[in-house]
């Protein structure tokens, strides 16, 4: 399964953490800050994979992809495939490509509901569930909507509580 | 509680307004946030669940990016939850996915929020109330929520059907029960079309797999349905990843899927999937030869690409082939060898690695040459990566790889030069190891150890100190195969010794201990020829003394030329005079006076003890440098004799003794363990005489000197030694057998006698010695030795204890989770516990054993046996059992295997069934009781 994915800009400022079992924040910290540490320190035109056993614990594997500023991080277990999980990594950027119109770091950062909205369409506790970009900007879209309009799902008053409606 | 104004409200800060804050930094990060903190706190008591929400999202975003805490939001996370509203809920999921876990005190009352939106009619409510679910669950949550999750499996929304698989993951784990009540339907979704569910389910089942492959094998025909008709690489992925952990466990398997993985192979052009297939069958598959040549191909493709990607992975892939196909390395050497000098660091540590699975005694020395060269050039981290891989390859198995011992030790004294090693520890330990263990090796171990000594320049460097401690230590104990042992005194004593940790100088004074006595023990007993007689005369237990000191002749006529060689070298190249010795004592007066004074205890009482012994000496070796050598009567004797008597203490070899040593020990008569220890002078009386008589010289001796600092020293050296060596003799008479193992040191020849067997030197009267050297000689394989040079002997300890420790296996413990998919996939199959453990040799079973996997119909069984609890293993329809099998074997897909089998199965099913009947009857008044289990509805 996928333990976490994160994105963090070349600055080491986590843009986007998420940890698909239960760590407490330090513990997230520290591994977002180490994560950043073996990054920054390879050189470009390198492999996408890092050994990651030194800071997830055994089994666990890192591929990244470095992009203007960002650095987009998977991390998994032996239950996945290297070359897919570049894959995914491909796939996400490019529905943010595709949702945002030329994705930058900015957009990332002014928009962080709506980042765990497409992440949370594609893994769901670290299995991934869709790959099509399509499929999930479609899925995106409903959700904002949703979103947006006021009570768009019960049509009960603000004031009457959701308790008493069921 | 002072709850927020409607200003506050209404100027609420919104989530885009804090991170443009952040980034402005007008009052500095910290202190913004905490100010943005102090605002949350406030608005997330609001009574609007608009402001509550902005401010729980605001928490949010400070928690998953600033590293926050949110846990004090928890019951406001639940209030948000509980709004009609779906932006609310969303906040609200996301902080709790965010923040929620096990210990969390309000986990439970989310429940029933969980379970009423689970049941909502839109679909994204329910998908984000499963995403949540996904996260936090606990067995409480999984045990309550099974029904939705259960009924969200068949949804006619794929959207949700997919998520609720994923979901089942979690459940599963966190209550295996659930397991009785789901499994059924998430088997169905293995047969369904879309391939999203598909993907989600195999998915999951890769996982299950993961954990415990054997309880899915009744599967396997789905799975090679889905092998074989999937045209998504994802779902193809994850199905390979099934098969690699299912094949293993049953050999018929792994021959069906062996073909229709290499069409995937050939005719695949996703990499992923490519290279899937590839660890598949070099991990899984390795037995079928044509298979791993064509995979070994493709890995071959991957490792010429340009893509680092492909190259790193195929290198890792060589890896895993190389542990039974070495050839594929060698085929492939040239690009690993280049890929040393990749830009890459993961691709020259797997080259590295290659490299080293290479690495046999043929080529060992040329390899560890390039590797050493190679990392005199490289980056720090690469070059401790590089001598670190050859030090353990070589050192693996007690050195099984190493033929000539002198090329290895001066590698290992080169290694410790490279600048950037970091390594000493083990280059410590593995030259002390060697020094123990192989008697051949130490003149050049101690020629090494001068070369390390004497370069002032290496004391500087605080990696080195071990090594020097080990070469300290090693000149020391073999000074008597140094060319010059005065040069080994000023070594050891030079004054940047300084620089070494205390610790490190003990070892180095007790060093010069071991070369002064030495050389006064050249000079005056050896050197002197009257000197030595007229003490041996003179001494009333000079016996034992001249027997070491014989032995140690012996021994070195005994090595044949190298030995002798070195010893007529010592003589000539640095002939120790009376005048070099006074000089010598000087010097460690000079040396070490300071050290009396020394903070560290070991230090000083080190420094006292030489000194102190010194002092004896000293004023005769004064006198008879003086003196002729004819004047040797009156006090001349009496140093002499302490000379003797400490050289003899030190010139006892220290072995390696095993850690189980004494527990092979036998229980010696007369000594009654349970009883009091009053009887404990009885037994150490009965304990003397057996020592050998090489350690005779004793109390009564040493009693009349009255030194009592030497004294007591060669008591506690003589005691040790004594001790080991007799503990040695003990476990080589007993274990004779694992002394020279025939497999490993095949090149042993009888020249040698095993090292560290000081008895063999000895007294050849003794029977026990006999009967070591018989079996020693007669279990010695005389094979011939296709080396220029014999390897020598190394000595083992313990290689049953090791290998008993190395086959004691955890046993693969049952969890409940795998309990309770057995129970539900194999039925009233009765799963012998020893299904795991069963092997090819036992070939009758584990045909019928194959067979009953390939014939359980996990639909129908699964149905008989939802009320077995796992333990009892009582059935219900134990009757139509046997029946029923031969009726749903039809379906199977192996047809022709069918028709072979058919015979046999009858006969088994038959078989099966007597089985059945008998436990039935033995279990006939438990069953009432096993009519309570209450049956799920949904199953039946």
């Amino acid at each position: 399964m996928i333990k976490a994915v994160m994105v963090i800009n070349t600055q080491g400022k986590p843009r986007l953490a998420k940890f698909f079992e239960y760590l407490p924040l330090e513990k997230q910290q520290e591994l977002i800050r180490n994560v950043f540490g073996v990054l920054c320190s390879r050189p470009e035109n390198v492999s996408n994979f890092v050994d990651a056993e030194s800071i997830f614990g055994p089994d666990s594997r890192i591929v990244y992809k470095h992009l203007a500023t960002l650095y987009f991080i998977f991390v998994f277990d032996s239950s996945e495939n290297e070359l897919a999980m570049l894959d995914l990594i491909q796939v996400l950027v490019e529905t943010l490509d595709r949702c945002f119109k030329n994705v930058c770091e900015l957009d990332i950062v002014f928009n962080y509901s709506k980042i765990h909205t497409i992440l949370d369409d594609i893994i769901c506790g670290g299995q991934v569930l869709e790959t099509r970009s399509t499929e999930i900007l479609r899925a995106v879209e409903e959700i904002s909507k949703l979103e947006a309009a006021p009570n768009a799902i019960t049509l009960i008053p603000k004031s009457a509580s959701g308790w008493l409606s069921r | 509680m002072s709850g927020p104004s409607l200003m506050d409200s209404l100027f609420q800060r919104s989530l885009e307004d804090i991170i443009k804050g952040l980034r402005q930094q007008l009052i500095g990060e910290q202190a913004f946030i905490s100010k943005a903190l102090e605002e949350i706190r406030k608005e997330i008591k609001s009574t609007d669940l608009s402001t509550k929400s902005t401010a729980l999202l605001k928490l949010s975003y400070l928690s998953n990016l600033h590293f926050h805490d949110l846990s004090f939001a928890a019951f406001h996370a639940l209030e948000v939850l509980s709004s009609p509203r779906f932006s609310h809920k969303k906040i609200a999921y996301h902080a709790i996915s965010l923040s929620f876990h096990d210990s969390t005190p309000v986990l439970l009352l989310i429940t029933n929020h969980l379970r009423k939106d689970l049941n909502s009619t839109n679909e994204f409510e329910v998908s984000l109330s499963l995403q949540c679910l996904s996260r936090i669950a606990n067995v409480d949550l999984a045990r309550d929520l099974t029904p939705e999750v259960f009924a969200l499996l068949s949804s006619n929304k794929l959207y949700l059907r997919k998520r609720a698989v994923a979901v089942v993951l979690r459940v599963f784990e966190k209550y295996p029960d659930s397991v009785r009540v789901c499994f059924k339907r998430l088997v169905e979704n293995l047969e369904n079309s879309d391939p999203q569910i598909l993907s989600a389910v195999v998915g999951v089942f890769s996982e299950l797999a993961c954990k415990d492959p054997r309880s899915y094998l009744p599967l396997a025909p789905e799975f090679y349905k889905i092998l074989v008709d999937s045209k998504n690489n994802w779902i193809s992925i994850k199905v390979l990843k099934i098969f690699s952990k299912l094949a293993p466990l049953e050999p018929r398997l792994a021959k069906r899927v062996v073909e229709p993985i290499c069409d995937l192979l050939r005719n695949t052009g996703a990499k992923s999937l490519l290279f899937e297939c590839i660890r598949t069958v070099v991990t899984s598959l390795s037995e079928y030869e044509s298979a791993v040549r064509l995979a070994v191909g493709k890995v071959r493709e991957f490792l010429v690409d340009e893509d680092p990607n492909l190259k790193y992975l195929g290198l890792q892939a060589l890896r895993i082939v190389a542990e039974k196909h070495l050839w594929a390395v060698s085929e492939n050497k040239e690009v690993v060898i280049k890929s040393l000098s990749d830009g890459d660091p993961n691709i020259k540590i797997e080259s590295l690695r290659l490299v080293m699975a290479m690495v046999s005694e043929h080529n060992v020395s040329e390899i560890s040459r390039v590797l050493v060269n190679y990392a005199l050039k490289s980056d720090p981290v690469f070059c401790n990566e590089i001598l670190g891989s050859i030090l353990s390859t070589c050192s693996r198995n007690l050195y099984e790889i190493i033929v000539d011992f002198d090329w290895y030790v001066s590698l290992l004294g080169e290694m410790s030069r490279i600048p950037h090693c970091q390594t000493g520890e083990e280059i410590e330990n593995q030259l002390i190891d060697i020094g123990l263990r192989v008697k051949d090796v130490r003149p050049e171990l101690v020629r090494v150890a001068r070369d390390l000594l004497i370069d002032p320049a290496l004391l500087g460097n605080s990696f080195l100190h071990s090594v020097l401690s080990a070469a300290a230590w090693a000149s020391g104990e073999y000074v008597e195969f140094s060319r010059n042992p005065l040069e080994l005194m000023e070594a050891l004593l030079q004054p940047r010794t300084s620089l070494l940790p205390s610790s490190i100088r003990t070892v180095y004074i007790q060093s010069a201990f071991k070369v002064l006595v030495f050389c006064l023990h050249t000079c005056f007993v050896r050197g002197g020829s009257i000197v030595a007689s007229a003490s041996l005369n003179n001494l009333p237990a000079g016996v034992s003394a001249s027997v070491s000191y014989e032995s140690f002749d012996e021994f070195s006529v005994e090595n044949g030329a190298d030995a002798s060689v070195v010893h007529g070298q010592t003589c000539a190249s640095a002939p120790i005079t009376k005048e070099s010795i006074v000089n010598l004592l000087n010097l460690v007066e000079l040396a070490l006076g300071p050290l009396l004074g020394s903070h560290d205890v070991e230090v000083q009482e080190r420094a006292r003890n030489l000194l102190g012994f010194i002092d004896l000496t000293k004023p005769e070796v004064l006198n008879s440098a003086v003196q002729e050598k004819d004047d040797s009567e009156g006090k001349g004797v009496e140093t002499s004799k302490i000379i003797k008597l400490m050289h003899d203490a030190f010139s006892k070899e220290l072995g390696p003794v095993s850690l189980s040593a004494q527990g092979k020990v036998s229980l010696p008569d007369g000594l009654k363990l349970k009883e009091n220890l009053g009887d404990l002078e009885m037994i150490c009386g009965d304990l003397e005489p057996p020592s050998s008589n090489a350690f005779s010289f004793g109390s009564s001796y040493e009693q009349k000197d009255g030194l009592s600092f030497s004294n007591l020293q060669i008591k506690e050296d003589s005691e040790q030694t004594n001790e080991s060596t007799s503990l040695l003799a003990e476990h080589r008479k007993r274990h004779g057998l694992y002394y020279l193992p025939s497999g490993k040191s095949e090149l042993v020849s009888n020249d040698y006698p095993p090292a560290n067997d000081p008895i063999l030197q000895g007294d050849i009267d003794d029977n026990a010695d006999n009967l070591v050297k018989l079996t020693a000689e007669s279990l010695v394989p005389k094979r011939k030795s296709n080396h220029g040079k014999p390897r020598p002997v190394v000595v083992k300890l313990d290689e049953v204890d090791e290998k008993h420790v190395a086959m004691k296996k955890p046993e693969s413990r049952d969890d409940s989770l795998s309990g309770a998919v057995r129970d539900v996939l194999f039925g009233c199959e009765d799963v012998p516990p020893t299904l795991s453990q069963s092997n090819l040799s036992n070939k009758l079973s584990s045909k019928r054993k194959g067979k009953e996997k390939q014939h359980t119909d996990p639909h129908a069984e699964s149905k008989e046996n939802v009320i077995d609890d796992g333990n009892s293993s009582l059935r219900r329809k134990d009757r139509s059992h046997g029946k029923e099998r031969r009726h749903r074997s039809p379906r199977k897909k192996n047809a022709e295997e069918r028709k072979e089998t058919n015979q046999k199965e009858k006969e088994k099913s038959r078989r099966h069934h007597g089985r059945h009947k008998s436990r039935q009857r033995a279990e006939e008044p438990l069953k009432v009781s096993a009519q309570t289990p209450v049956i799920p509805d949904f199953l039946l």
